[in-house]
């Protein structure tokens, strides 16, 4: 047991470094939910004058799609690196040791769900920063910081699946613009209630990212919404499981052609 | 050559050549038309769906209603990033090798840049008449006359080549597509530093202040003045447009000087 926890420790603190030492998988995590950030929560302003907007703050209310984009990023740097090992040739090569199998993937994830706690405390800096109001207080903080890493971890946990079972790290790529589209068709610029398009309003409701986003956003302009929090570690859990269901397939598939 | 040819022919021949094999493989490769027909229809939903709400807001006042409001952004975008895209066809014919062998080839290599401003423009209009045909589809209101939509779709073709020109120039210097993020980082952001959501009336604080100064906002107010019927920056507009592909052609054509020079 300790062998394993040790084995998943030293591909957890590679997987970290690999992507903090690589300033293009780093800079889009803070840069791009930075800037939309900045350009939503100005160009959006005035959305808060909308009878039944729940809050006078756009920025709190917006902030949370920042810790989805996060996610998102997750997907793209634990799936292209992944990806690179089993181009490079690397991935079979630590699959010729002992290292069980369960260790090459899982300190990968271990590494996904640690910068998922590291991007998630720079967004709530950044929203600090930028005048975001986290209503739940400091004891909020931790809840953030776990839905942050488990966003991450399921993100993360889809691009593995997704790199196993292509080995392209081109395909994984691929995926970042169709996962985008579920935070466009969600809740993230105006809350449900003011999604007055029928459709959309249908789209948005189905759509399990809006209730990942009202998670986080739940913490900055409610409080304590247990309704809102359980739902969105509901969905963040379940991508995490169907995303570690993907990741088993495709690895039992790429492990008998190695 | 030939010594009874017009002046300017050599360089039509190559910019029909590559005119005719770039938009060949273009409907032939569904990886290149998809990305360029789903996003636009993403934001459109989007931004047209999800937002409307903010049509309702004190203060907002836009005769065609907010689905013409939003299409007015798409059309725009769509308009710079088709511009964009042959941008990245460039930069990856030059990391194929197929640029430079083109380039040896051509008699006139100014021809090269011309080609790839047809294909961009081409693919641009693909774009476009799928955008607007879902548009007006899913209920769209114009209440501008013919002229004015002609207007609208002028100004659209001059922003192609303001984004093809921007994006060809990088492509020449960079010769990778490593140089994606270059080529379409500054165009996102002068696009969402404008009036995108509400009018410019409506924004406060420093996006304001940025917006005023933005030519972008000139081509958003353009557009929906013409969409609308009731105009507003029309001239601006143009003049901006014009004044950024003379710009930005220069800024292509030193590119391509660059290109020709890199050992």
């Amino acid at each position: 047991m300790k062998e394993h926890v040790r084995q998943i420790g030293a591909l957890a603190a590679r997987a970290t470094l690999k992507t903090l030492r690589q300033p293009f998988q780093l800079f889009p995590i803070v840069f791009f939910p930075l800037i939309l950030l900045a350009v939503n929560a100005s160009g959006l302003k005035a959305a808060t004058r909308l009878p039944g907007f729940p809050t006078h703050s756009y920025i709190s209310f917006a902030i949370a799609v920042a810790f989805i984009q996060g996610g998102m990023f997750s997907l793209i740097n634990a799936g292209t690196n992944l990806a690179e090992d089993i181009e490079s040739g690397f991935f079979n090569r630590l699959a010729l040791t002992p290292l069980r199998r369960v260790s090459l993937i899982a300190g990968l994830l271990v590494g996904v769900g640690v910068l998922g706690v590291l991007q998630s405390a720079v967004y709530m800096v950044m929203g600090v920063v930028a005048g975001a109001h986290l209503d739940a207080g400091l004891g909020g903080v931790p809840v953030i910081l776990a839905l942050g890493a488990l966003t991450a971890l399921g993100f993360g946990a889809l691009g593995c699946a997704a790199a196993l079972r292509t080995g392209s790290g081109e395909a994984v790529q691929g995926l970042f613009p169709l996962f985008f589209v579920f935070i466009f068709l969600s809740s993230s610029n105006l809350p449900r209630n003011l999604l007055k398009t029928g459709w959309f309003h249908t789209v948005a409701d189905w759509n399990p990212i809006s209730y990942l986003i009202e998670g986080f956003r739940s913490l900055y302009i409610y409080g304590w919404d247990g309704t809102a929090l359980w739902r969105g570690f509901a969905v963040a859990l379940g991508l995490t499981a169907l995303a570690l269901l993907g990741v088993a397939g495709a690895l039992r598939t790429r492990m008998q052609r190695t | 050559m030939n010594a009874t040819e017009p002046a300017g022919a050599g360089i039509w021949r190559v910019a029909r050549a590559i005119a005719w094999r770039s938009l060949h493989t273009y409907a032939r490769r569904p990886d290149l038309i998809v990305p360029s027909l789903i996003f636009p229809l993403i934001f459109l939903a989007s931004f047209a769906g999800g937002l409307s709400a903010l049509g309702g807001l004190h203060g907002f006042h836009f005769p065609a209603g907010y689905t013409a409001f939003q299409f007015v952004f798409v059309l725009c975008q769509s308009a710079m990033f088709g511009g964009l895209f042959t941008g990245f066809t460039l930069a990856f014919d030059f990391e194929s090798g197929f640029a430079r062998r083109l380039m040896l080839a051509a008699e006139d290599r100014r021809g090269i840049a011309l080609g790839y401003a047809i294909v961009a423009l081409t693919r641009a209009a693909v774009t476009l008449a799928v955008v607007s045909a879902v548009a007006l589809a899913t209920g769209m209101r114009l209440t501008g006359d013919g002229v004015d939509v002609f207007g609208l779709y002028g100004l659209a073709a001059l922003l192609v080549l303001v984004g093809f020109g921007w994006a060809a120039g990088v492509a020449f210097r960079f010769r990778s597509i490593q140089a994606g993020p270059l080529m379409q980082t500054p165009v996102f952001l002068i696009l969402f530093l404008a009036p995108v959501y509400v009018p410019l009336s409506l924004l406060k604080g420093w996006i304001h202040a940025v917006a005023s100064v933005n030519p972008a906002t000139a081509f958003l107010d353009a557009g929906r003045g013409l969409i609308s019927g009731v105009h507003d920056q029309t001239g601006l507009a143009f003049v901006c447009a014009v004044a950024l592909i003379v710009l930005f052609g220069i800024w292509m054509l030193r590119g391509l000087r660059a290109a020709e020079n890199a050992p």
